[in-house]
């Protein structure tokens, strides 16, 4: 076994080691609560949450993400923290993080704590040294910011509920999207011990709120609701399996979000994909965006994908490609058809969607109209008629519907991807018009 | 609505200034060919009328904003008013106009050029207010807040309110450097005040070490092999940077060194 044993370093060096353990948890939102200052505390929350910066890969940063420790018992080959790898190890002191994390919201830079942590000795032991931290922040220095707590899979139950009533948000993580890989990969945990706690948090959750009702000073339970995330690309599943599971957790387990994390090979192993493998960044982004058209657009899953086709289009985002396969939907009259309707073009959003209801009332609209309104015409031409019209120049026949969406960003991504994601074409040298024939389903 | 005049009115810059001057429009039955602030000063080939602010008619000029019209107006108004749209008091006069013809419907009429314009004006003030929430970047001097910003919109009246609900016990000073003005905030109480200049203390060493840390903390999150400057770029304005801690010195060397992956021009 490697050392496990904590070396004694000073607050920077342990930030720099702990703050790279955390980083490949993405969630770093700050969202899902309301909550105004209060005298005597220090902070609040915004229900939409807020960026503080963005880092070098475009991320957000929201939260002070770190691991309380990175001195895990626990053998996951998928992960850098795993005991067996040879890393240099550190822990905070639960006093030392509240105060670097109170230092930092004094100043701006964060909206708060995301703390996660290795097991430490064990999950029990690993979440009272988490509720230190959390304890200290909320009843010694009244911290009103934002709290996101990793519940540690295989914790007792009731340390689980002592967490969520400090919290604003708890997470599990499904790690892998399937049982078979999960016991491939992480053999320390299994999908009863990832997903016992996803239970006990939401009962908790739902629990807290009927006891609101009754009582206004009853304590919430992470009013922010429970997240979790999984990696995409380290084991086989396909992304109409992912989107599945992700639905089936939203819908069972009322999650607020699922993030996805394309998986970058940090590890040689016969179970995982080789170490030049490059982190499938477009599935990942593909998938947040099936995501976001499940939560706001009301797609299930079996509308975007199938058995049949199992895999997202890497040439055109998921919207356009559910309007391409259901062009018997289309055109729709801006100027009539219901809100339901026109969240489903193409180049339509939730906003843009609430502006034509609003603008048509006094007057019909035509595209200059439309343009103002934030619709993206470039998109959304193909699929609509405004006053019983089509915009001025614009076929409305399948295939110049795809010469169009196809244009310059997928083109870009053609000349990044082939040979190397594009498994799909032998061939390298793929064309435009190879590419068209591909979707239109003549090839 | 009478037709534009030839005559250009002008006030102190103040918003009962303006709703002022829509007193004087509406009573003198005339649109002015331009509204500008005495600071702007500029020669004009108009004449020019000078409207001394009066606290009484701007009441009466505001209540009818939000009985004739709606309260909603009223508060984009005075959002349009905050905005660095060019020309936004004639634009303003315009929609006031509009709406006290077709009443709490302007706000729906997204369409209507003026409306449009002010619209998109308030949008770019909300959403720098936004993205400032999060960007503001304080120094702690014995206990005291003290941050600057550049903002391109009037935002401190709006931003203030989050500081204030953040830190209900605090005492901060944020000085917004376009603009020439110091929020003064303590303990829940604040006032916006115009200053020439002004220029915080220099740093502490414990100041300095959490500005260390915060830097250390920033270039670690990133994932590498995830690199993305666009993306970056698109979500933090390059103009904020100057006045935030993880990024000020990127200005220099740094960003010297990121122009290799960014090609300027674009």
């Amino acid at each position: 076994m490697f050392d496990t044993e904590v070396i004694n370093t000073d607050i920077s060096e342990k930030l720099a080691i702990l703050g790279a353990a955390a980083k490949y948890d993405v969630a770093c939102t700050s969202s899902g609560v309301d909550r105004a200052g209060r005298k005597g505390g220090v902070g609040s929350t915004v229900a939409s949450g807020i960026c503080h910066s963005f880092a070098a890969d475009g991320r957000c940063i929201s939260l002070l993400k770190v691991l309380l420790s990175n001195s895990c018992v626990f053998d996951c080959s998928y992960c850098v923290n795993r005991r067996t790898n040879d890393i240099k190890r550190a822990s905070f002191e639960p006093r030392e993080l509240a105060d670097l994390t109170m230092q930092f919201y004094r100043r701006n830079y964060i909206e708060g704590l995301f703390l996660s942590s290795a097991v430490i000795r064990n999950p029990d032991y690993t979440c009272e040294q988490m509720i230190k931290v959390l304890e200290i922040l909320r009843n010694e220095y009244r911290f009103m910011g934002y709290i996101h707590a990793k519940a540690i899979p295989g914790a007792d139950e009731l340390l689980i509920r002592r967490i969520g009533l400090l919290a604003d948000r708890m997470s599990v993580n499904i790690e892998l999207p399937s049982q078979k890989s999960l016991q491939l990969l992480a053999p320390d945990k299994s999908k009863e011990k990832i997903l016992n706690p996803m239970r006990t948090i939401q009962r908790s959750i739902t629990e807290s709120r009927t006891e609101l009702v009754r009582y206004k000073s009853a304590p919430r339970f992470a009013p922010a609701g429970q997240s979790t995330q999984m990696i995409v690309g380290a084991s086989p599943e396909t992304d109409y399996q992912i989107l599945t599971l992700a639905a089936a957790l939203y819908r069972g387990y009322g999650l607020k979000r699922v993030f996805y994390s394309a998986y970058i090979p940090m590890v040689e192993s016969r179970n995982l994909p080789a170490l030049t493998t490059k982190p499938p960044l477009l599935r990942e982004h593909r998938l947040y965006q099936a995501d976001w058209l499940m939560r706001f657009y009301e797609f299930e899953p079996s509308e975007l994908l199938d058995e049949k086709n199992p895999n997202f289009n890497p040439f055109v985002d998921p919207k356009c490609s559910w309007a391409l396969s259901h062009l018997d939907r289309f055109p729709v009259e801006i100027n009539s058809a219901e809100y339901e309707t026109l969240l489903r073009i193409p180049g339509v959003g939730v906003k843009s969607a609430k502006k034509i209801v609003a603008a048509r009332r006094s007057g019909p609209l035509d595209f200059e109209g439309l343009k103002k309104l934030g619709v993206v015409l470039k998109r959304a031409q193909y699929f609509i008629l405004c006053k019983g019209k089509a915009m001025e120049g614009v076929r409305l026949s399948r295939e110049s519907i795809l010469r169009g969406l196809m244009s310059d960003r997928s083109m870009q991504l053609l000349d990044g991807l082939a040979g190397e994601q594009l498994s799909l074409y032998d061939n390298e040298t793929v064309t435009r018009a190879d590419v068209i024939k591909c979707l239109t389903g003549q090839m | 609505m009478p037709d534009r005049s030839d005559v250009v009115y002008s006030y102190d810059g103040s918003f009962r200034g303006l709703m002022t001057c829509v007193y004087e429009s509406f009573y003198a039955r005339e649109i002015p060919g331009n509204i500008v602030s005495w600071s702007h000063g500029q020669a004009t080939l108009y004449d020019v009328k000078e409207i001394k602010t009066d606290s009484e008619k701007a009441r009466k000029v505001m209540k009818a904003i939000s009985e004739k019209i709606s309260g909603e107006a009223m508060t984009f108004v005075y959002h349009a008013f905050l905005t660095c749209l060019c020309g936004r008091e004639a634009h303003i006069l315009d929609f006031i106009y509009l709406g006290f013809k077709y009443g709490r419907k302007v706000m729906r009429m997204l369409t209507d050029e003026t409306v449009y314009i002010l619209n998109k004006a308030v949008g770019h003030l909300l959403n720098e207010t936004a993205l400032l929430r999060g960007f503001v970047r304080f120094s702690d001097f014995g206990g005291g807040l003290v941050a600057t910003i550049e903002p391109k919109n009037n935002v401190l009246p709006i931003l203030k309110y989050h500081f204030l609900s953040r830190y209900p016990q605090g005492f901060f000073l944020i000085h917004d450097k376009t603009n020439s003005l110091l929020l003064i905030a303590d303990r829940g109480k604040s006032r916006i005040i115009s200053v020439d200049g002004f220029t915080p203390p220099s740093a502490e060493s414990d100041e300095l070490r959490y500005r260390a840390l915060w830097k250390s903390f920033y270039d670690t999150i990133a994932v590498e092999g995830r690199e993305n400057p666009k993306c970056r770029m698109s979500h933090m304005p390059k103009r904020y940077w100057a006045n935030m801690t993880e990024m000020s010195d990127r200005q220099g060397r740094g960003l010297f060194l990121e122009r290799g992956l960014i090609p300027e021009g674009k």
